[in-house]
């Protein structure tokens, strides 16, 4: 324990300075350019960001699930409960995984084995971690069960007979059965419909305030964000641009790319409103930016955005925005002028 | 980004070459160093197929009998010897490259070409079409080659084109399978629905966006049933009911020179050898074009 | 005033399954005008898309009408139905199993029009695919390009595209921006809707995402498990939806305004099995309304405000 201590950090999981690329033959593709991230104990930080942002990259490398190669991670440490991830042995690793951290797919169709019973499933990670009997691992299956929301006496059932928002409750709950205390959901409602998500939403905010959970939630949907995170991290093209409270980022919006993302959603006050896109594409992730990855996109740019890195500045309380434009004299986005 | 600028048409506009896909796939091909190993030797085995037909004689250099030259083992004037009717080894065994191509060329194109056109209309049209000819090729399925083979040679007589029509029957199913599969996958895709919705037909369908889609499965196959299809031809041949005698076809080779293999080894070690290499130098061919034409191994 | 170019009555589609008939569109009817663009939403399974591909005759409906400039398609030959083809088309969710991988942008583009016999000169015909490359937005070096160099974003104004090389009226989006990136997402709903604009299409939209479908659409369809359960104007439909599951569904739509007041309609359960449905509301079992009238009898479709109709016992108010 004593050792441990020293390099204990306050927060449930904590990463320093990672930094991840994938190297093929054709390309080098860098997922994730040197971030720092925290979460706070019992709290839920929403990734938000679109397709190749670095998202899954980054949580992955949170249970050490980087597949090297292809995968190099240049720089980085990464803490769950103050231990350093990457100085784990396989059996520490094994160990924490399931136990101290789990996570939930955004899938839940290719997430369950088919030929093992759900009961037999949620049963297989508690004896991996706990020690108990079949017997009694199969009783906790079975009760984990019904925290999710179905009867325990259709733990003897195959994935198969379950419906899709069904599988990703059994999801969660073999996520749950060892009681971790960072819970990790990749999309965990993307492939669910509307009223289904709302359920899956509203059982993921009980259960945290029932378990004492830390919970990083990746999304692209802003709205499932506003439900249920109260921090969000907003990154693009491997880095953050910005990072807060759910209210500082959501009311108090300060970069450019995350005011695109609001200004592409259809505004449900007002049908009549404009559509206003982020022009261009998603950047090149192969490509190495000297300047601002979002500059050659960004309506505010100007000529030292393509020149400098912006870093993570500290713009209000629990608010930090990587934007250059802030240092011009009285500069603010168009978002922020309506509010 | 893959596209090069070569000309420019007389309004100005540019036209851009693409990037072929021939292009593509060779690129994920040579980088399998075994692949290309084969394709060597497969080079060289064709070549010598060809200038084999010009170098040598068939009537005199192939069939003709010299009492004198029996069976001497290999040497500097005869290097792989000659066999119980003193004919030159080396020459025969050259010139049976001809034949052991000819065999695998025209099995496979014969059965590729009837597989194919089954396999593509049960996979695409499903249902009762699906049923029927399934069925039949499963039944065919469950004859042994072997015996096959023999109800052929019975009925139409030992001849070369017996046997390659008797081995390209019998390698129909495994193609109508192969391409009834691959069909299947294709056809599931939107852009076969696309094509549908702006009114192309059911057969233009299958020929412009089924079959080039399901292509690289059948290609695999088929090289693979090059090899297998030659060493079945040997087999036939060796068995008594192949070609017939004086034709230097490998397996033929391996059948006359039963009676003397423990004295002169150097008759078996030879054809076997030619078998051997030829069926190598295909299937590593054929393995390496698996993995070019596989768009999942890729990246 | 208006004049009606799609009418749907009756519309059936049936599925034999190994245990049952699967009811995938049940005697679903609407109307769309000319110019205008009818929302379909609703749930996986609800039967929107198979919809949309039964009145192209992309699966051959069970029964029904589908009059298109008041002739019923449905009726039509052969010969008849390929002309029809150039009036009617269909975009795609997937942009990527959309586009047949082996052809590049201009060979994509020019099939309808050699395939349809719109154009016979080779230069006329380039003309024409670059021309509608750049009504898309595609830029003139994309020619030669193959769909899996392209982003989604790219692919799918491919195959808008493709659509459009027919000069057809009615265009079926079947969830058009589902797979595609927010931002991006942006970019192609304001190409469809410029489109609309310019070439004076007609739009059936399917989709399950209800806030693109309040921006897009001027009519909105629920389905659920195979049955229209509410159409109405799209800012009626917000305003006072009447069905329980319409009221529930928009409840559920998860609102960026963290301000906005959220009181969510939960609903219990899941869609229930579209195979042989008992004669009973098929929301019955999901309805927090439901009472002994809702087991005993389906509600048809009925008009309770001009344009509002919903097919309920009880319409909420």
């Amino acid at each position: 324990m004593g050792e441990v201590q020293e390099k204990r950090s306050e927060y449930a999981m904590e990463i320093r300075d990672l930094a991840i690329r994938y190297v093929t033959d054709e390309a080098t593709v860098y997922a994730v350019n040197h971030i720092d991230l925290k979460l706070r104990p019992q709290g839920t930080l929403g990734l938000v960001g679109e397709t190749g942002a670095g998202k899954t990259t980054t949580v992955l490398s949170i249970l050490n699930l980087i597949q090297t190669p292809p995968g190099v991670i240049d720089s980085g440490e990464i803490f769950v409960n103050g231990r350093n991830v990457r100085e784990m042995t396989p059996a520490q690793l094994s160990e924490m995984r399931g136990k101290e951290v789990s996570m939930i797919f955004q899938d839940p169709m290719t997430s369950l084995n088919p030929v093992m019973t759900v009961g037999d499933q949620i049963a297989e990670s508690i004896l991996l971690h706990e020690n108990v009997d079949k017997k009694t691992a199969y009783e906790m299956a079975k009760k984990t069960l019904e925290t999710v929301g179905i009867p325990g006496e259709r733990a003897g059932e195959y994935p198969h007979q379950f419906s899709g928002g069904m599988k990703q409750r059994v999801v969660i709950a073999i996520a749950l059965a060892c009681h971790p205390n960072v819970l990790i959901a990749d999309e965990p409602t993307t492939a669910l419909d509307v009223t289904i998500q709302a359920q899956v939403l509203d059982l993921m905010r009980k259960l945290k305030e029932s378990y004492h959970t830390s919970t990083i939630l990746i999304t692209h949907d802003l709205g499932v964000v506003a439900e249920i995170c109260d921090e969000v991290a907003v990154m693009y093209a491997g880095s953050i641009v910005e990072i807060g409270s759910l209210r500082e980022v959501f009311k108090n919006t300060k970069h450019p790319y995350t005011e695109g993302l609001f200004n592409s959603l259809p505004d449900m006050s007002d049908r009549n409103s404009q559509l206003k896109p982020i022009k261009g594409l998603t950047p090149d992730p192969t490509k190495i930016y000297e300047g601002c990855t979002f500059a050659e996109r960004c309506p505010y740019a100007s000529e030292e955005c393509t020149k400098r890195r912006p870093q993570l500045e500290a713009v209000g309380e629990n608010h930090k925005v990587a934007c250059l434009a802030y240092e011009r004299e009285g500069f603010s986005i168009e978002r922020s002028r309506k509010q | 980004m893959l596209f090069k600028k070569s000309k420019k048409i007389d309004d100005g506009r540019s036209i851009y070459v693409k990037k072929s896909r021939m292009q593509e796939i060779w690129h994920q091909f040579q980088k399998n160093k075994g692949a290309v190993v084969g394709l060597v030797m497969l080079i060289i085995i064709i070549g010598i197929a060809i200038v084999s037909g010009f170098v040598f004689d068939y009537k005199e250099d192939i069939c003709a009998r010299h009492a004198a030259t029996r069976l001497i083992r290999p040497c500097l004037e005869h290097p792989f010897g000659t066999d119980q009717m003193g004919r030159s080894v080396l020459a025969r065994v050259l010139y049976g490259t001809r034949y052991s191509l000819l065999i695998g060329i025209v099995v496979v194109g014969v059965s590729t070409g009837i597989g194919t056109m089954l396999g593509s209309i049960a996979g695409y049209y499903g249902g009762k079409v699906e049923t029927v000819i399934m069925r039949i090729v499963e039944i065919f399925m469950m004859i042994p080659n072997i015996l096959l083979g023999i109800i052929f040679v019975a009925a139409f007589g030992i001849s070369l084109t017996n046997l390659m029509l008797a081995l390209g029957l019998s390698t129909v199913p495994h193609f109508a399978r192969t391409a009834r599969s691959s069909v299947m996958t294709v056809r599931g895709n939107e852009y076969v629905e696309a094509a549908k919705a702006m009114g192309v037909s059911d057969f233009k369908i299958i020929f412009t966006h089924v079959l080039p889609n399901a292509l690289s499965a059948i290609l695999v196959q088929a090289t693979t049933r090059v090899a297998s299809a030659i060493i079945s031809a040997a087999t036939f041949s060796f068995i008594g009911l192949g070609v017939p005698s004086p034709t230097p076809e490998w397996g033929a080779m391996l059948s006359d020179a039963r009676q003397n293999m423990r004295d002169y080894p150097h008759l078996v070690i030879f054809p076997g050898l030619a078998i051997m290499v030829t069926v190598l130098a295909i299937n590593l061919v054929g393995d390496g074009l698996r993995d070019a034409l596989d768009p999942k191994l890729k990246r | 005033m208006s004049e009606t170019l799609l009418e749907v009555k009756n519309l059936t589609k049936y599925f034999s399954t190994p245990k049952g008939l699967l009811h995938a569109v049940d005697g679903v009817s609407f109307t769309i005008e000319k110019g205008k663009t009818l929302g379909v939403v609703g749930e996986s399974g609800c039967g929107k898309s198979t919809t949309g591909r039964a009145i192209l005759r992309l699966q051959e409906p069970t029964s029904g009408e589908v009059y298109f400039e008041g002739k019923d398609i449905l009726k039509m030959k052969r010969r008849e139905m390929h002309k029809m083809r150039r009036e009617m088309q269909i975009i795609f969710q997937d942009p990527y199993s959309s586009l047949d991988p082996r052809k590049t942008v201009n060979q994509l583009i020019r099939e309808p029009i050699v395939n349809n016999k719109l154009l016979k000169d080779k230069l006329d015909i380039e003309k024409r695919v670059l021309e509608l490359m750049s009504t898309v937005g595609l830029a003139e070096r994309l020619y030669n390009t193959y769909p899996h160099e392209l982003d989604g974003g790219r692919r799918q104004r491919i195959g808008i595209a493709r659509a459009l090389a027919v000069n057809p009226k009615f265009i079926v989006c079947d969830e058009p921006v589902s797979a595609l990136d927010v931002s991006i997402q942006a970019q192609v709903l304001n190409l469809l809707k410029e489109l609309q604009r310019d070439l004076g299409l007609t739009y059936m939209f399917i989709t399950h995402n209800l806030s693109v479908i309040y921006y897009f659409a001027d009519d909105i369809a629920v389905m659920y498990l195979g049955r229209l359960v509410e159409k109405a104007p799209a800012e009626e439909l917000f305003a006072h939806p009447v069905h329980p599951y319409t009221q529930a569904l928009l409840s559920a739509i998860p609102n960026p305004d963290i301000d906005a007041p959220r009181n969510r309609l939960l609903l219990k359960g899941e869609i229930s099995s579209p195979i042989n449905p008992p004669p009973q509301c098929r929301f019955a079992k999901r309805c927090n309304y439901c009472c002994e009238k809702c087991l005993a009898a389906e509600p048809e479709l009925k008009e309770i405000s001009p344009n509002h109709f919903v097919a309920c016992h009880f319409p909420l108010e």
